[in-house]
Order: C-alpha cells, then sequence, then structure tokens
C-alpha cells in the first residue's frame, strides 16, 4: 500500500526539489549521487567491509576513477540489490554468502557461481585471500568453568543466552539451520554484531556469533568454539561488481586478488576497531605498503565532517518538511472539510505512522534505490501525521460561535477558510509543524543506513566502532539543530501571527 | 419583511421551535423575549439561512429564504451574536472591515465607511486599532455591530447584543443603540431575556416559551394583559426584586 502511495509523489517531489533548487544530484563527493562517469563503492555495516570498500575505492581512484563511498550501507541483500540495480558499481562480498543465502535459489555451487553471477550482469574478482566464516563464540573464562568446546557442547547448557546479529538469526545459513544441525535447545535474541560482543563482556550473553577475521576475539579473549559438525561454509571475502564496470577499474580491483591472509585481515580489523584508525586510513595505509599505490585518504578535521553533515541533514529534513507543510497543510484542511474523503485521509497517514520509520526507508528503496531521495520521501511521509492531524483538529475545534458569525457575515467558502478559519487554527498547525520537525530531526538520522548520509552517518560508525566520540559527532549536532529549528519556527510565530493570538 | 409560516425547527427529539407564524415588519424593531432555551436563537438562526426549518417556510422580502443566495441574503442582514463573535486574531477595524474586504472595496471606501460607523456608535477612534481581547465589553458590542452594519443591511439581527455587559455600561449602550435603530430606520430583530430591555426597544414584542409563541403585542399589552398565568409570573418574576425594596 505504502509504495502504490509513493510513487505519485516521487515524481512532485523530484518537481519541488527543482523549484527550491536544491537539485540532489549536486551534492559533495563524499555520499554524492554519483554523476554518470564516476564510480560508487557500496559496503555492509561492519568494520572489514567498510575497509575492503575503501581499498577498492583507492584502487580505483589511483587508475584515475571518481569514486564515491556509500559506506556501512545496510546487509548483505541490500547491497547485492544496491548493485544489481545499479546504484553501487562494486562491493565487497562472500561466497558463502551468495551460494547459500543470496543465490540460494540458483542452487549453485562454488564452480558454477561466476556464471550464476553472470546472469545478473556481475562479476566477481578471485578471492582476496582469507576465509570469513561465521563462528560461534563464548568468553574463555565461561569456555573453562563448562568444559565448553564444539558448538555442540551448548545442548548441555539450555540456561545459555545466545544472542545473534540480526542478520545472522535470519539466514538460512544462520541461527535456524545451526539449532537444527546441533539440536540446540536455547532461544537466541537478535542484536546488533557490534553490540553482541558487549553483551558477551558484560556478561549479559553467553554465546553469540562472530566473523572469523573479528578483531575482538583477542581483545576481548573470546574462545571460539569448534564447528565439529561442519555446518558453516566458507566464506571467501572477494569483490563483486557490475559487468559493465570499466575494464581498467576492474584492473584496479583485480590487484587486491590474493592479498590478504585472515591474519592480515584481522590486524587490518584490530587497527580500525581497536586502535581507532579511521578505515579510510588503514586502508591506505596498507596499500600504500602492499602495493605502492601511494594511496592517501582524505581525513577531515571534526568540523570539516560536521560540516558535510550538516549539509546533509538540512538537505533531508529541509525537503521533506517543506514537501510535509507544503502537502500535510492542505490535506488536514480537506480532512476537515470533506466528510467522504478526511476520516480517510487520515487514517491513511495514521496508518503511514504506524510503520517503523526503518521499515518505511527499506520500502522505499526498492523504486527509489539508495541515497537521499527514498530518505526525503520516507521522512515527508512520516513528518505527515502531526501536520495533518493538528490542521484538523485545530479547524475542527474552533469556537461555535466564532463559525457561527463568519457563517453570517456571508463570506465565501475560500474567504472564509483564509481570513478566519486557518488564522484561527494556525497555532495548532504550527505546533504541528514544530513535533513533525523534531520527529523528522531525529528520524533523519536513520537515513544513512540507507545511502542518505547526514548526522547518521557518525553514529553508525561510532557505533560500529564502540566510538563515544563518533556517536556524539552525530547526536549533539542533532540535538543542536533541533533547538535551532525550534527557535526559528518560534521567530516565525511571533512574526506570523498578531499579538492577540500569541500566549 | 420577514415572514415565517407555521415554521418548526427539531434537532433529534428537541423541539426548538413549534410552529411559529411570525410577521417582523419593515423599519420596525421586534422584540423576542422568553427563558432560556425557549427558541430564540434559533428563530433568528432561521431567518437569516443558517439554519433551515424542519416544517414551514421563511421568506424575506417575499422570497423563500432556502431559495436565495446564501451570500446576498446576509450581506443584507448584520448579524450579532451575545459574546460579538468577533474574531481574535482581527483588530477592530479589520473585523468591521472584513466582509467589504472580501467584496474587494477599494481601501479609501472601506476607510471612509469604518470612520463613518465609528461616529455612529460611538467607538473612540483609537480603539479601531485593538484586538477584541483589548477592547471592553462594551467596546467589542460597538465594533460588532460596525462589522453587522458595514455593507448598510436592511435588517439587524442582534442576539442578546447587552446580554454580557455591566448594568451601566449596558444603559448607556441601550441609549446609543436605540437612537441608531430610530435614525438608520432599521429593520431590527432583537432578542432578550430581559423585560425592560424589551419594552425600551420594542415596537413588537414576542413572548416564547418551549419554541411557541405564547403571546404578542405591545410591551404595555403583556404587562396589563397578560394572556396565561405563564407571562404573568414571567413579568413578574423579573419585576420582584425591585419592589422588595421599594416596601
Ligand atoms: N444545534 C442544536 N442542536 C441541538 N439542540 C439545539 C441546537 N440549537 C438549539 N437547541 C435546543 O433548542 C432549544 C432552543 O434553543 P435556543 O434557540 O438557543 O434558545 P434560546 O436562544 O431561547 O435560549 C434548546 O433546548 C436548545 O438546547
Ligand atoms: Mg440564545
Amino acid at each position: 500500500m505504502t509504495l502504490a502511495f509513493s510513487l505519485p509523489f516521487s515524481r512532485l517531489l523530484s518537481g519541488i526539489a527543482l523549484v527550491l533548487g536544491l537539485s540532489l544530484a549536486a551534492r559533495p563527493a563524499a555520499q554524492a549521487q554519483p554523476a554518470d562517469s564516476s564510480l560508487t563503492v557500496g559496503s555492509k555495516k561492519f568494520t572489514e567491509n567498510v575497509i575492503l570498500g575503501w581499498m577498492a575505492v583507492d584502487v580505483m581512484q589511483a587508475r584515475g576513477f571518481e569514486v564515491a563511498h556509500r559506506s556501512q550501507l545496510g546487509g548483505s541483500r541490500f547491497l547485492w540489490d544496491a548493485l544489481v540495480r545499479g546504484d553501487i558499481d562494486v562491493y565487497p562480498e562472500y561466497t558463502g554468502t551468495l551460494i547459500q543465502e543470496i543465490l540460494a535459489e540458483s542452487g549453485g555451487t562454488r564452480s558454477t557461481l561466476a556464471d550464476t553471477l553472470a546472469r545478473y550482469g556481475v562479476a566477481m574478482t578471485e578471492p582476496l585471500g582469507f576465509n570469513n566464516t561465521y563462528a560461534i563464540g563464548v568468553r574463555a573464562d565461561l569456555a573453562d568453568s563448562l568444559d565448553l568446546r564444539t558448538i555442540g557442547d551448548l545442548r548441555r547448557h539450555p540456561e545459555l543466552q545466545l544472542g545473534f546479529s540480526n542478520e545472522f538469526m535470519d539466514r538460512s545459513d544462520g541461527w535456524p539451520g545451526l539449532q537444527d544441525a546441533y539440536n540446540l535447545p536455547q532461544d537466541a535474541r537478535g542484536v546488533d554484531h557490534d553490540l553482541g560482543y558487549r553483551g558477551l563482556v558484560n556478561g549479559s550473553l553467553d554465546a553469540i556469533d562472530l566473523y572469523s577475521t573479528d578483531a575482538e576475539i583477542e581483545q576481548y579473549d573470546i574462545r571460539v568454539l569448534e564447528d565439529n559438525r561442519d555446518y558453516f561454509g566458507t566464506y571467501e571475502a572477494i569483490l563483486l561488481y557490475r559487468t559493465d564496470l570499466p575494464a581498467a577499474a576492474e584492473a584496479g580491483l583485480q590487484q587486491l586478488e590474493g592479498r590478504f591472509s585472515e591474519q592480515t585481515m584481522q590486524g587490518l580489523n584490530a587497527r580500525a576497531k581497536i586502535d581507532q584508525v579511521d578505515e579510510p586510513v588503514v586502508a591506505a595505509n596498507y596499500l600504500n605498503e602492499a602495493l605502492n599505490l601511494e594511496a592517501t585518504a582524505e581525513t577531515p578535521s571534526r568540523m570539516e565532517r560536521v560540516g558535510v553533515r550538516t549539509e546533509e541533514h538540512l538537505v533531508l529534513v529541509g525537503l521533506s518538511l517543506g514537501l510535509a507543510i507544503l502537502l500535510g497543510i492542505p490535506l488536514g484542511i480537506l480532512a476537515a472539510k470533506s466528510r467522504i474523503v478526511g476520516p480517510g485521509v487520515l487514517l491513511v497517514v495514521g496508518i503511514i505512522y504506524t510503520i517503523p520509520s526503518l521499515a518505511l526507508l527499506a520500502v522505499m528503496v526498492p523504486p527509489l534505490g539508495v541515497g537521499q531521495l527514498p530518505a526525503v520521501l520516507a521522512l515527508f511521509l512520516y513528518s505527515l501525521l502531526p501536520i495533518v492531524w493538528n490542521t484538523y483538529t485545530g479547524l475542527n475545534d474552533l469556537s461555535r460561535p466564532l463559525v457561527e458569525s463568519a457563517e453570517a457575515l456571508g463570506l465565501s467558502a475560500a474567504s472564509k477558510l483564509v481570513r478566519v478559519e486557518i488564522p484561527l487554527a494556525a497555532r495548532s498547525i504550527l505546533a504541528g509543524v514544530k513535533i513533525a520537525a523534531v520527529i523528522n530531526i531525529g528520524t533523519a538520522t536513520l537515513g544513512a543506513l540507507i545511502g542518505a548520509g547526514g548526522y547518521g552517518q557518525p553514529i553508525l560508525t561510532g557505533i560500529r566502532r564502540a566510538n563515544l566520540g563518533l556517536i556524539l559527532e552525530g547526536t549533539v549536532p542533532a540535538a543542536v539543530l533541533t533547538i535551532l529549528v525550534l527557535a526559528l519556527l518560534e521567530i516565525l510565530e511571533r512574526t506570523l501571527l498578531p499579538r492577540s493570538m500569541r500566549t | 419583511m420577514i415572514t415565517l409560516t407555521g415554521v418548526s425547527k427539531h434537532y433529534g427529539d428537541t423541539v426548538a421551535v413549534d410552529d411559529v407564524d411570525l410577521t417582523v415588519e419593515a423599519g420596525q424593531t421586534t422584540v423576542l423575549i422568553g427563558p432560556s432555551g425557549s427558541g430564540k436563537s434559533t428563530l433568528l438562526r432561521l431567518m437569516n439561512g443558517l439554519i433551515t426549518p424542519t416544517a414551514g417556510a421563511v421568506t424575506f422580502d417575499g422570497t423563500p429564504v432556502e431559495q436565495a443566495s446564501t451570500h446576498a441574503l446576509r450581506h443584507r442582514m448584520g448579524y450579532v451574536i451575545q459574546e460579538g463573535g468577533l474574531f481574535p486574531h482581527l483588530t477592530g477595524r479589520s473585523n468591521a472591515a472584513l466582509l467589504a474586504r472580501h467584496l474587494g472595496w477599494p481601501d479609501d471606501r472601506v476607510d471612509a465607511r469604518i470612520a463613518e460607523l465609528t461616529d455612529l456608535v460611538q467607538l473612540p477612534p483609537n480603539r479601531l486599532e485593538q484586538y477584541p481581547s483589548e477592547l471592553s465589553g462594551g467596546q467589542r458590542q460597538r465594533v460588532s455591530l460596525m462589522r453587522a452594519l458595514m455593507l448598510d443591511p436592511d435588517v439587524l439581527l442582534l442576539d442578546e447584543p447587552l446580554g454580557a455587559l455591566d448594568p451601566m455600561i449596558r444603559a448607556d449602550l441601550q441609549d446609543d443603540l436605540r437612537s441608531i435603530f430610530r435614525d438608520l430606520g432599521k429593520t431590527v430583530v432583537l432578542v432578550t431575556h430581559d423585560i425592560g430591555e424589551a419594552g425600551y426597544f420594542g415596537d413588537a414584542v414576542a413572548l416564547l416559551r418551549r419554541g411557541r409563541i405564547v403571546q404578542r403585542g405591545s410591551m404595555h399589552a403583556l404587562v396589563h394583559a397578560p394572556s396565561s398565568p405563564f407571562v404573568e409570573d414571567f413579568i413578574q418574576a423579573q419585576r420582584a426584586p425591585l419592589e422588595h425594596l421599594e416596601e
């Protein structure tokens, strides 16, 4: 339903974007909607994939391409779809994930993988060199005290708390299959991959899923349980790219083939996660050493980063909120005036609002791709409810004598609306706009999940790297922006409303 | 000028107006009086077409109100409700000028008419730029009257225009209103529940009870020849406090 509803709006949206002179294509490079001549790398939302993504950027840049990186976009399926759709040109993937999960219906094997990919217009490099398979980990002290050595040993302790990353919970090669294969009695909880480590360390979780190249295995003294039934397959890292990728860029990617042992990768992950070195720097340093590439990572200062994020966030909030005001107030008027359409309008915006914001964002991606456009549209839909409902309530709650006086004057319906009803409902309408603004600015941080950038970007990175500084780099400006926008609306209210209508 | 024939208005089980015949003569002040809930306001709303009768017919100048163009009809009838019904977001001047502006009057014509009316209703001109919440009750009613008179309508419908005012201010405004009605020769329908006011304004008075007219005529007739014990009681009830003091 939401989809059918959203599509006509998208055309309107682009129209308004043009009118406002804020062409989405004219974004700066970091999160840019790439121009045709440039390439885009995507990466999943975990550190190793982000580092590999930056390396793909570097090797192609070294060959003269203009390359953007939409980092930490989401899970495998999300990136695969983006690649097939052409939103991105390259992303790091793992053979096991392709065979077990993404191409499971095609029933392919490792030997036929390249052919299967070709049917989707996708090609892959030779393996980068390391196998990053899933593994189940427990704290070393717990493993010792309960004598846990294999995954099967978990059967003896049904009381153990299992927490698995959300992707692992759902994948056919993840928890459901594992539970069957080992006959495990526990129920597992879904948690964010990075929060899982913290849960394990603080004791709220006893066993979590890991990637075998995770830096934390050593850092937190985690024991990897033996997969003695050979449940987990092989997950060789490769780079996937579209077959229409220019040959020179492809050659660049091929430079990375066979370059990484498991130890190398664990070391690079540790540089980023434990030493808190930014991924672009980790990637560039390694390439300089290993390939003599002379790649230089751009390391913008904190102020520069906040500046770019602010610009992105303002585009998201400004466009979506502007559009919600432009459409929400007329819809609210319609709801108040039409007995036939009115209840329908209220119901539809109400239902949209009950869709979790994450789901709404995700639903926008198939028709619109990743980037700012789907995020603007989702935020717009999300901001409608307070504006529509407050306009409706404001108009419906006008005092009877005033409505009667206006009625008895003999004004036209339009004149009555413009000269009397809307001014009288203005405070309620503006309150709706304020609520929408606050919701919008907060929700816009989720836009980073679909490549829209904004303050959500450092928050995502910060959560992933357990870096409070980065999390604050997103949350503090978002709070400041909220305060500024509310102040602006307050000033607007003061200038718009006559003195008799202010509190 | 306004004729009601066999008019009833029902709200569900409530009978607000019950089979009323009433003629409002041009140039006269007709007073509708009666206890609260007797149907006075409902009668006014029937006259300017804010509501339509459940049964019977209302005509204005011979044309059934239902068939008349509502806007044109209302431009010929000024309407003032008890609390004035002034719009709180507009100054006194803008309230009064609202309808003229909607009709596209040029500024100088609007200003001239406002000046004329300010003088007529004796509003201190500096009050024009105040918002209703900044005006006294009496001043608010004067502005309401200006708004109702802006297009120089044939008829004024006033629903308890003095009901919310202090006695002193009320007496003042009563005097002013009566001279305005006289000078302008308007057809006025005035609603009140106050006997004194009815007698003061009314060329013709109709006393209502439970949606019906129980007696009509001059105030003198009502006082000296009440048609029923109810009329006598209604009049007596308002006289009693003063008589008590006279003893
Ligand atoms: N819109 C309405 N809906 C329901 N009942 C109404 C409505 N308007 C008036 N009434 C009822 O009709 C009766 C007459 O009301 P009204 O004309 O306002 O009386 P008055 O003005 O004499 O006090 C009252 O009982 C009142 O409750
Ligand atoms: Mg009344």
